[in-house]
């Protein structure tokens, strides 16, 4: 076969595995948040409500689709694709095992961020298109929000690239072998949890979801999307939110490393195993605090989590220089 | 005041001009029912805050003249329909006022009972919906709710078992009340008020320690002292801006001088202070019950026979005010008889109706999601004032 092929076929494989796992995610995250709150959570369609996301996926496509009328029908209509590229597009670059995926990309890091923070055009796009004074505010404060917190996301993300001196995935769980990054001290427990809240900020989840804010903002820039365009923006949602867990779990958590992750597919249940924990911290965050409001978000990002995670990287920086060049 | 004499007060001095109106409600997700807030926006800083009441209008006074005093106790459970059995209390309270009716000891405890169990109830709803407006359906604010709900349940289990009813009750009625405890339904009601009491702490444990719940309400929506008196605020939101008054202390009705209880106040105003009085009324509500409990009289549980005809109980010619402390605050009925078995005219005072008048001077100067904070932690129903 060319390799174009088998990079298509591989392609469309690792897309529809996303796609499976994003939607059977949110089936875990409901249960989870359901034994949270003493309830049993979704139970009847499929046993222990196993067939619940089908039964949501379909449901949604059979959703009457709603353009308003006031709407700017182009930017409205392409908004949900815009947002959802770039949200599967990062998956690309992440190794599920040390043949397994896509592209190796020796600037694997550097795609992932600069690719994920694309999700912010598509999401004002959303808002803006809309016509609705809800989805407008909340684009707005999409953009103050996410520029914000990409700074420490990306800063936080650097600090296993500058341990290791390399951009390429591969290369930062390799470097893992001996010691999980987030084993390592002070620096790499600081890291994980400056990376951890700066994730939870970027992903819009509470207690930063102030563009979602549904208490306020009804349900922000995706108040006026209905049927599969809504189901295209929380699909690129969940799936980013996956992303983020899969890297944090690459980059801490030693990404497929395990007993027995010479074998290709349980190193990448391995891998599997860490970003579902990590996303799974990110849960038990959501559904325990209160959302916080929007100045005193942008406040926790330029006045605390900026400077220190920016603190944190020269200190890694010095720690490298200090110990003669990158490599664990 | 003239309208645009009015909009200069509220309005504060923001330069820049790009202004946004946006509407809040009716039917938006934190209108606490239907409460409509026209806010002008700039950026995120609401500047002015025009509030629309009256979607919920059922004619309740115009009602408390066309049914008469047996009828109309379901009907005013219906103005507060969180807290119904404290409105009732109110209602009949007014008919015995003006009609010289004697209430039976145990009818009076048993009132106690009724009204402080619904305090816990309609609390529990409070806490909740007020986590949900600030934390989110999708959030920590939606665990709260529903652990909220899980205890509110437990009253209202007990109410069940009480009245046949869980939501409007029809619990009183002119003389007394209209059912009496069945067996074993103390015991039930003690074990219910102590695990209440222990989840109370966990749900102190959950938000004071909580830095993200602290920073939204320390500091937000405060409102003086003065302002309080101005406006006419009462029940917990003027306990919270330092005002130590409490009907059930400072005008003993049905008996509540016979009880040992603390009125918490707390004098920062905001909305901290006013969720630290509501939380310290879930306890002083459980001690009540308890004493109650202990204490119940054996006896009659009204002086009036029970209800055979809708035209039984006729009032003579004469009027009257009777107030109780609801769990939203004062709560009172005015009854003009004339000798008939409907009352001439009926007002209702809906402690609801007067905290609402205070947002527009708190809610300027905000940020939008200061707004919701500041409506929840005000607990307005409604049903109580629209009526």
């Amino acid at each position: 076969m060319p390799p174009l092929a088998v990079s298509a076929i591989t392609a469309f494989v690792l897309l529809n595995v996303v796609i499976g796992l994003v939607t059977y995610v949110t089936l875990l995250e409901r249960k989870f948040a359901a034994r949270m709150q003493s309830r049993i959570g979704p139970y009847r369609v499929g046993p222990h409500g196993l067939l619940q996301p089908i039964a949501d996926a379909l449901k949604l496509m059979m959703k009457e689709d709603i353009v308003p009328t006031a709407a700017d029908r182009w930017v409205y209509n392409l908004a949900p694709v815009v947002f959802l590229v770039p949200c599967v597009l990062i998956f690309a670059t992440l190794p599920f095992a040390p043949t397994l995926g896509l592209a190796d990309l020796n600037i694997g890091v550097l795609f992932f961020l600069a690719v994920s923070s694309l999700e912010i055009v598509g999401l004002f796009m959303g808002g803006w298109g809309s016509n609705n004074k809800y989805a407008l505010l909340s684009a707005m404060r999409a953009v103050n929000q996410i520029i914000s917190y990409d700074l420490p996301f990306v800063f936080s993300a650097l600090i296993p690239v500058v341990l290791v001196g390399s951009l390429q995935m591969s290369a930062i769980v390799l470097a893992q072998e001996g010691l999980w990054f987030v084993a390592y001290p002070v620096i790499g427990q600081l890291g994980f949890l400056a990376f951890l809240i700066a994730t939870i900020a970027a992903e819009n989840r509470v207690p930063f979801d102030i563009l979602e804010a549904e208490s306020e903002l009804v349900a922000g820039f995706r108040v006026e999307y209905s049927g599969m365009k809504f189901a295209l923006i929380q699909l690129g949602e969940y799936a980013h939110m996956i992303a983020s867990s899969f890297l944090g779990a690459l980059l801490f958590l030693g990404g497929w490393l395990g007993p027995g992750s010479d074998v290709p597919l349980v190193g990448a249940l391995w891998f599997l195993l860490k970003a579902m924990l990590v996303f799974l911290l990110v849960t038990w965050v959501r559904w325990s605090f209160v959302r916080i409001r929007v100045d005193q978000i942008l406040a926790v990002s330029w006045k605390l989590l900026l400077p220190a995670t920016l603190i944190l990287l020269f200190a890694t920086a010095f720690w490298v220089a200090l110990r003669g060049g990158p490599g664990a | 005041m003239a309208d645009s004499e009015a909009r200069r007060v509220i309005e504060m001095g923001y330069g820049g001009n790009e202004r946004l109106v946006m509407n809040m409600g009716p039917q938006h997700p934190s209108a606490h029912g239907v409460f409509r807030a026209i806010l002008t926006l700039e950026g995120e800083t609401v500047v002015a805050v025009d509030a629309v009441i009256g979607y919920l209008h059922r004619c309740h006074e115009k009602l408390g003249e066309l049914l008469t005093y047996v009828q109309y106790p379901t009907i005013a459970s219906k103005t507060d329909y969180v807290a119904a059995m404290t409105a009732e209390l109110a209602y009949v309270s007014a008919v015995e006022k003006v009609a010289k009716f004697e209430v039976p000891k145990r009818a009076q405890y048993l009132r106690v009972l009724a009204a402080e169990l619904q305090r816990i109830a309609s609390h529990c709803l409070w806490l909740g919906t007020w986590c949900l407006d600030m934390g989110g359906a999708l959030g920590g604010g939606a665990t709260v709710f529903l652990y909220c709900i899980r205890e509110r349940e437990l009253v209202l289990d007990l109410f069940e078992s009480l009245t046949g009813a869980r939501l409007l009750y029809g619990f009183h009625q002119p003389g007394g009340t209209r059912y009496d405890v069945p067996a074993g339904w103390a015991q039930k009601c003690r074990e219910t008020v102590d695990l209440i009491e222990q989840r109370v702490d966990e749900y102190e444990a959950m938000l004071e320690d909580n830095t993200f719940f602290l920073v939204r309400t320390q500091g937000v929506g405060v409102i003086s002292r003065e302002l309080a008196l101005e406006v006419g605020l009462s029940g917990p939101l003027a306990r919270g801006s330092g005002i130590d008054f409490d009907l059930r202390r400072a005008a003993p009705y049905s008996s509540y001088e016979d009880f040992d209880f603390k009125v918490p106040v707390e004098t920062a105003g905001d909305c901290y202070a006013r969720y630290r009085v509501r939380m310290q009324e879930f306890r002083e509500s459980i001690k009540i019950v308890r004493q109650v409990l202990d204490g119940l009289p054996e006896g009659p549980i009204s002086s009036r026979p029970g209800v055979k005809s809708v035209g039984q109980v006729r009032a003579p010619k004469g009027e009257a005010y009777s107030r109780v402390e609801g769990a939203r605050g004062e709560i009172g009925f005015f009854i003009v008889a004339d000798g008939g078995p409907k009352a001439y005219r009926m007002k209702v005072r809906g402690p609801s109706f007067s905290n609402l008048a205070v947002l527009p001077h708190i809610i300027p100067g905000c940020k939008v999601a200061d707004v919701v904070a500041i409506m929840g932690s005000v607990d307005p129903v409604f049903g109580e004032v629209d009526r």
